[in-house]
């Protein structure tokens, strides 16, 4: 019996997700694919199925009883989320379509109106490329430059190259994975604000997917913004999460105009709605919103302490029996690391690996991950990666380790 | 455990793939381009040169990817050769509908490139196939770089 089983049972929580029945061309579905985006519980279909069958209509401007009530249900969801991110204050919850879209508005408001031509943005060298592109187009259109901090050959943040970025002083923000999709690396957070902080920078994390196997606590780690999406966190597409210090997004612009963003409108000027309102035109993903209300519920009932352990024990059994498999090298040696496993097979490419495996059922993701310069760092040009989820089981790891076993048997 | 692959992973793919016969930089060549599919990290580069009467005359390619582009690759190298642009080309969209739907009509005319026809039952992998073919119209068109994954 590992660890984490006697947190949770691991049976029950699979019985949750209706699509762990299905089958694959006729063998039992083997997802290792959930840093792309995790599978849903019973618990979220049915939330959003029943908003669309009982209780839906636009939010936020309907007099009418569906209008007050879906609107009241896609709001609980940002307290929801406030709770998980132990925020100060609901209004620091700004809803978004996604990390990608969270980055987007950070680049465009934060780095356009707030940071000055001349200041600097630092990431590092293993960031998905939805907090890599951003940032190089508020370089191209406002003078901002754009700084990338190394890694170490084990897939850890150069701790020493980090603070030597910073020390001219003009660096105002770092935008850096809180834990990379495709080394499974932690970076240490506190330390790395604190560092940022001394020097005069903000700081935003993409807890993309950290924040599917460890507690945030946005105050604890002291940063200043934080963005997560909400389908890596068994919710649905569609609806993120930018959270932001009150006094920040209150001095931030609004990124998208239109509806629900304003005070008032007439042809000679218009007037934003306070935080968190004015970042959130137009009609929002509401359906999606009381769906992750759902998500978050259902990973708050099985708590963090288990989900960190369940992945810490799947993490611990994988790179032992991936690093047993002749011809096997796992990609990031990283000392806190998460359950994403990268590897490569010596005869093999990633990708006719891939095909193979998910003829026996087992998906895992194959490529580049969208860190294409990671890659060039690694000396790389693809890799597999088996990433898992609440309801991955050590079995199922004996799966993808067995098959890897008979796929270089059969490429001999 | 894996002869539901051997449609695709067939003697000659897995030969073609792991040993190309065609793997290499022409020493003088009249035009090249780029393959890239960045989303899945594929690269194939063709070199070209053509006889004095504009068909073509030599091929050869480097790759960096999985068995079915390099097989590929190096099928397409064989099936072209000798070719005019405009019968290259034609070759091409025969090659696609026959990576796409199985179905390949006028088979014979290019008999080589019969051991990716089940390719097409892969969806995921008929753009690995159809990379190199992508570089090496570019090439014929004077331009310099190609996808297949858009």
């Amino acid at each position: 019996m590992n660890d984490a089983a006697q947190f949770f049972d691991i049976k029950a929580i699979r019985a949750q997700f209706p699509i762990l029945s299905e089958k694959i061309r006729g063998k039992d579905l083997v997802f290792l694919d959930s840093a792309a985006s995790a599978q849903k519980p019973r618990a979220v279909i049915d939330a959003m199925v029943h908003a669309m069958e009982h209780q839906y209509a636009n939010i936020h401007r309907g007099l009418h009883w569906m209008s007050e009530r879906t609107t009241e249900a896609y709001e609980l969801t940002r307290d929801a989320v406030a709770r998980l991110l132990n925020a100060r204050d609901r209004s620091e919850i700004v809803f978004v379509r996604n990390t990608t879209e969270a980055i987007n508005l950070l680049a465009h408001s934060y780095g356009r109106a707030i940071m000055k031509p001349g200041q600097a943005v630092v990431i590092s060298a293993m960031e998905h490329h939805s907090n890599i592109v951003p940032w190089q187009m508020l370089r191209d259109a406002h003078g901002i430059e754009l700084r990338v901090a190394p890694i170490t050959d084990a897939g850890e943040l150069d701790m020493a190259a980090f603070e030597a970025l910073l020390a001219d002083g003009r660096v105002g923000l770092v935008a850096i994975t809180h834990m990379s999709n495709v080394l499974g690396t932690y970076i240490p957070a506190e330390r790395i604000v604190a560092i940022a902080h001394a020097h005069g920078a903000k700081v935003m994390l993409d807890g993309s997917q950290s924040i599917v196997h460890r507690r945030i606590d946005v105050q604890a780690l002291d940063a200043d913004f934080f963005v997560f999406t909400g389908h890596k966190l068994y919710g649905p597409t569609g609806i993120g999460v930018l959270w932001g210090r009150r006094e920040l997004l209150d001095a931030m612009p609004p990124f998208l105009g239109g509806g629900d963003m304003i005070s008032s409108v007439s042809f000679e000027r218009s007037t934003w709605a306070d935080t968190p309102h004015k970042f959130e035109a137009g009609t929002p993903a509401i359906i999606e919103g009381i769906g992750l209300h759902a998500a978050i519920q259902f990973v708050e009932a099985i708590g963090y302490p288990a989900i960190a352990a369940h992945e810490a024990a799947l993490t611990e059994h994988a790179l032992a029996k991936m690093s047993a498999i002749e011809g096997v090298t796992v990609i990031g040696r990283a000392q806190d690391r998460g359950g994403v496993v990268s590897f490569t097979l010596d005869r093999a490419h990633a990708h006719d690996v891939a095909t193979l495996l998910d003829r026996q059922g087992i998906a895992v993701r194959a490529g580049q991950h969208c860190a294409e310069p990671l890659m060039r760092r690694l000396g790389l040009d693809s890799t597999a990666r088996a990433s898992f989820g609440i309801y991955t089981t050590h079995e199922e790891i004996d799966a993808l380790a067995d098959t890897l076993t008979r796929i270089r048997e059969f490429f001999a | 455990m894996f002869e539901d692959v051997r449609d695709l992973y067939n003697a000659a793919i897995l030969e073609r793939g792991r040993r190309p016969h065609h793997m290499s930089k022409l020493a003088a060549f009249d035009a090249t381009a780029k393959g890239d599919n960045p989303m899945c990290g594929d690269r194939v580069t063709v070199w070209l040169k053509y006889a004095p009467d504009g068909r073509i005359a030599e091929t050869g390619f480097d790759a960096r990817g999985c068995e079915i582009s390099k097989a590929s690759a190096d099928l397409m190298v064989e099936a072209v050769q000798g070719q005019a642009p405009a019968d290259t080309r034609a070759m091409f969209e025969r090659f696609r509908q026959m990576a796409q739907t199985g179905d390949c009509p006028a088979c014979a005319a290019f008999a080589p490139l019969a051991p990716l026809a089940a390719v097409h039952a892969y969806p995921s992998r008929i753009k690995c196939a159809t990379l190199p073919w992508h570089a090496l119209l570019a090439a014929l068109e004077g331009t310099t770089n190609a996808t297949s994954e858009s």
